[in-house]
């Protein structure tokens, strides 16, 4: 066992100096600037005919870029830091996704079971 | 970690690091930072809620349409992907020990990143001159609290880096300079990663609405 976490930390100091080649940094770059001009063109010359699918493929795009990004840029992989950092990526986006979905449903009902202006105006 | 069983005494167990084995210097850092990083996500999370809550009471102020110049922001965000790439060459530099290249793609990456906060600080400049400030109403607010935030930390970044510079310049290369640039790698990618989330929701969307 103790020769086992010796050898683990050898492999950390290893990969330290192991993160990414030209050509993975040259690659996450391509793809994200494609990733990037498309929702961009999108947007900007109205290309799709709907606004709600424009929305939902920009959406898209975003979070594959996030993916992109943080395979080729910030190098994540399930095995750096003895998986300890993908562990914390994985309770941040489960904290993310709870307060960002959990604002909007919150809020957006709170909204909805207000007092329409027009019922108040008529109670003066 | 060895956690100690020891069956000799009186057969009970012990539980205690029986072997507390010294760590290099900065073992722990990068994980410490990663765990940082997260916690910075967090805000930026709580940013995003706020904004996707407050984003479309104008109160019967500007929208987005009429204030955001799409190809500006698209010009912001080549900058800020330039800048990516550059610093990824400047690690790539230095694991090949090229001293002289490091600090010249590190230069270049903070070039983009000044252009980045340039720009940035044009535009905002520009609404609020057009009496679009913070004030004006509830998108607004929410607006430059969110683009503000992530500028605000773009500029820590570009302090940073030239911290940085100076430390490679006067020591070069050493362990410990390895790992502060690492360091400031992984937030700079950070960032960028932040700001494809403010293109699309704060820019795309804003203007699509």
């Amino acid at each position: 066992m103790n020769t086992d976490t010796h050898a683990a930390h050898a492999d950390h100091h290893h990969d330290d100096h192991s993160h990414g080649s030209l050509s993975t940094y040259l690659l996450g770059f391509v793809l994200s600037v494609v990733l990037t001009a498309i929702p961009f063109w999108l947007v900007m010359s109205g290309a799709l005919p709907s606004k709600q699918i424009t929305a939902l493929v920009i959406m898209a795009f975003a979070v594959v870029q996030i993916v992109v990004h943080m395979i080729y840029f910030l190098h994540m992989n399930t095995k750096s830091e003895n998986g300890w950092s993908m562990m914390a990526l994985i309770f941040t986006i489960v904290m993310v996704v709870i307060a960002l979905s959990g604002s909007l449903w919150v809020m957006n009902h709170l909204n909805s079971n207000m007092m329409p202006i027009h019922e108040m105006t008529g109670m003066k | 970690m060895t956690i100690a069983v020891n069956p000799t005494q009186s057969g009970e167990p012990l539980f205690y690091l029986a072997d507390e084995h010294p760590h290099p210097e900065g073992y722990s850092t990068s994980l410490g930072f990663w765990i940082y990083l997260m916690s910075d996500c967090l805000i930026f999370a709580i940013l995003f809620a706020t904004f996707g809550v407050l984003g479309s009471n104008y109160a019967a102020g500007p929208a987005p349409k009429d204030l955001f110049d799409l190809s500006l922001v698209a010009v912001n965000t080549s900058m800020l992907l330039l800048s990516s790439i550059t610093y990824g060459f400047a690690m790539l530099t230095m694991a090949q020990n090229r001293i002289g290249q490091t600090q010249m793609w590190l230069a270049i990456t903070g070039l983009f990143g000044l252009a980045f906060i340039g720009i940035e600080l044009t535009e905002f400049a520009h609404m609020i001159h057009e009496g679009a400030t913070p004030q004006r109403s509830a998108f607004l607010s929410a607006f430059f609290t969110l683009v503000g935030t992530h500028g605000l930390h773009v500029s820590c970044g570009l302090i940073w880096l030239v911290t940085l510079m100076v430390q490679v310049w006067k020591f070069g290369l050493i362990e410990a300079n390895r790992r502060r640039l690492m360091c400031l790698s992984m937030f700079w990618h950070f960032l960028d990663v932040v700001w494809i989330g403010v293109f699309t929701f704060v820019y795309l969307l804003g203007v699509l609405r």
